[in-house]
């Protein structure tokens, strides 16, 4: 367990939040014209990183709102919270 | 030739204070080069290295396993084994894996006390009832042993269970697999060990894999902590650690690593004589021969590799067993930990060649791969051995995920993955 600062509520438990899974997946912007293979990639693959990974969390049991987040997968520490569509604080 | 463990054994050794039991295994340094390398000393890993051994006759082959065999995810699971899987792919691996079990400690010369208990899975709304009963007809279907179960019978099969119609997620009915029940998770690592040994097996412990070196689209061997070890066919079974090897030989894989939490009791007189799963409130508990009950509980929904899991997960699965086993409200809980295992979008094992020439990945057993600890390994040697796949794994190969000819079993397998 850990805390987690939303952007916008501050620090809250995380057991509030929802992951929301690999952050910055971009989606297709021409599907019709995309292969199987960009599919599977879109759809299924993922990094999966051991260490700082980009992420998407939602607030549910708060403001409910998505946000983005770095963090260490390898001992669940969190480098920085940035709101959607802003740029990431740090790389 | 290793000595047969027997009752004479055990009586000859006692007279010198089990002082000289000669070791399982050996503990080799790593040769210059392989016929094929394991990477991953757990259960599936050594299975797959036992039965290349035995039936493939590969023997100049390692595993390689960053800590002590046996100290990953098939030290931390719940030993439950059963087959009673909703898809056909699925119900030939898994009952594959049970058939095998049925014979193990024979074969092994090792008792992994495999014990046929009976697993029953509980159904709380009608939709489970729903869900139960069309598994239970494509079970039978698949020859898999299953019978549905109303809510008198499973009392009567599980008398401690609380079948009350007031309590918040009442018992509406359950199915019973009685060939399915659990083993000794340790047994199964040190049993399969001590056979791939004798057969020639180098299985290399505290050494860690650092890179995959490959030379246009074929491997060409592996870098450890131990040095570099040469091999034309590396099998990746790594588990929650899937992604980062794949990662050094520069694919990429449909997996997630979450935690994946358990948790044990003091230990009790016999309660509990089968294993009981709750899908919709997601607690599963079972008694170990020590007498503890062993408590399964679900994943974390992030990834995460750190070995430790949400107080929150713990605590709702408790909230379950409570009110389904009342009686359990004054246990005491000794330990509780966590394990990272690798989800698949369809809650399906990947067991496949890649797209790399000589490396093969057994990987995604997500929640649930101990069941499959003999059928996995036995099918992936298979793999390794002919550069095809047999045909009950057939279904499981990485190219699903392209095709979208998915196993989907999230939800439809008797627990939510």
């Amino acid at each position: 367990m850990f805390l987690i600062n939303c952007p916008f509520c501050g620090e809250r438990e995380q057991s509030e939040f929802k992951a929301g899974g690999e952050a910055h997946i971009v989606r297709p912007k021409q599907p019709t014209e995309l292969s199987d293979d960009e599919w599977a990639e879109y759809l299924f693959i993922r990094k999966n990183i051991k260490g700082v990974q980009f992420e998407r969390w939602n607030h549910v049991h708060g403001c409910r709102k998505w946000f983005n987040m770095i963090r260490d997968t390898s001992n669940d520490q969190i480098k920085a919270v940035y709101k959607m569509g802003e740029k990431p604080p740090v790389k | 030739m290793k000595n047969k463990y027997s009752i004479f054994s055990l009586i000859k050794n006692a007279f010198s204070y089990h002082e000289n039991w000669e070791k399982a295994w050996k503990d080799p340094e790593p040769k210059k080069e392989y016929d094929a390398v394991i990477v991953g000393g757990g259960g599936h890993g050594l299975a797959t290295a036992y039965y290349l051994a035995k039936k493939h006759n590969m023997k100049n082959i390692a595993v390689v396993e960053k800590g002590w065999i046996g100290g990953g995810n098939t030290g931390r699971n719940t030993t439950i084994i059963r087959s009673n899987y909703l898809w056909d792919a699925s119900a030939g691996l898994y009952d594959h894996a049970l058939k095998i079990w049925e014979g193990l400690s024979q074969e092994l010369n090792y008792n992994v006390m495999f014990s046929q208990r009976g697993v029953m899975n509980l159904a709380h709304n009608l939709q489970d009832v729903r869900d139960l009963k069309r598994r239970t007809h494509a079970n039978r279907l698949n020859g898999i042993d299953a019978v549905y179960l109303n809510t008198e019978e499973v009392k009567k099969f599980c008398p401690i269970i609380n079948t009350s119609q007031d309590i918040r997620y009442p018992v509406l009915g359950g199915t019973l697999q009685k060939r399915a029940g659990t083993a000794r998770h340790d047994a199964v690592a040190w049993g399969y060990a001590r056979g791939a040994d004798e057969m020639g097996v180098d299985i290399i412990q505290n050494c860690e894999v650092k890179g995959i070196k490959r030379n246009g689209d074929t491997v060409e061997g592996i870098e450890t902590t131990k040095g570099f070890i040469k091999t034309k066919k590396i099998g990746v079974v790594a588990a929650g650690h899937s992604s980062v090897i794949a990662n050094m030989a520069g694919l990429k894989l449909p997996l997630e690593s979450k935690p994946l939490q358990a948790l044990v009791s003091e230990p009790v007189k016999p309660i509990i004589d089968t294993v009981v799963m709750s899908n919709a409130v997601h607690a599963y508990v079972s008694q170990s021969d020590k007498g503890e009950l062993v408590i399964g509980a679900g994943t974390d929904d992030y990834v995460s590799y750190s070995q430790k899991g949400s107080h929150d997960i713990v605590e709702g699965t408790l909230n379950a067993i409570l009110e389904l086993y009342p009686i359990f409200s004054r246990m005491r809980m000794l330990r509780q930990w966590g394990g990272i295992v690798d989800i698949c979008p369809d809650a399906s094992p990947i067991i496949s060649k890649t797209s790399i020439k000589g490396l093969y990945f057994n990987c995604g057993w997500g929640t649930g791969g101990f069941k499959a600890t003999p059928g996995s390994g036995d099918l992936f040697a298979h793999t390794i051995a002919n550069d095809e796949p047999h045909k009950l794994n057939a279904a499981f190969n990485i190219n699903r995920f392209v095709s979208g000819d998915l196993v989907d079993e999230h939800g439809a397998a008797a627990v939510a993955h």
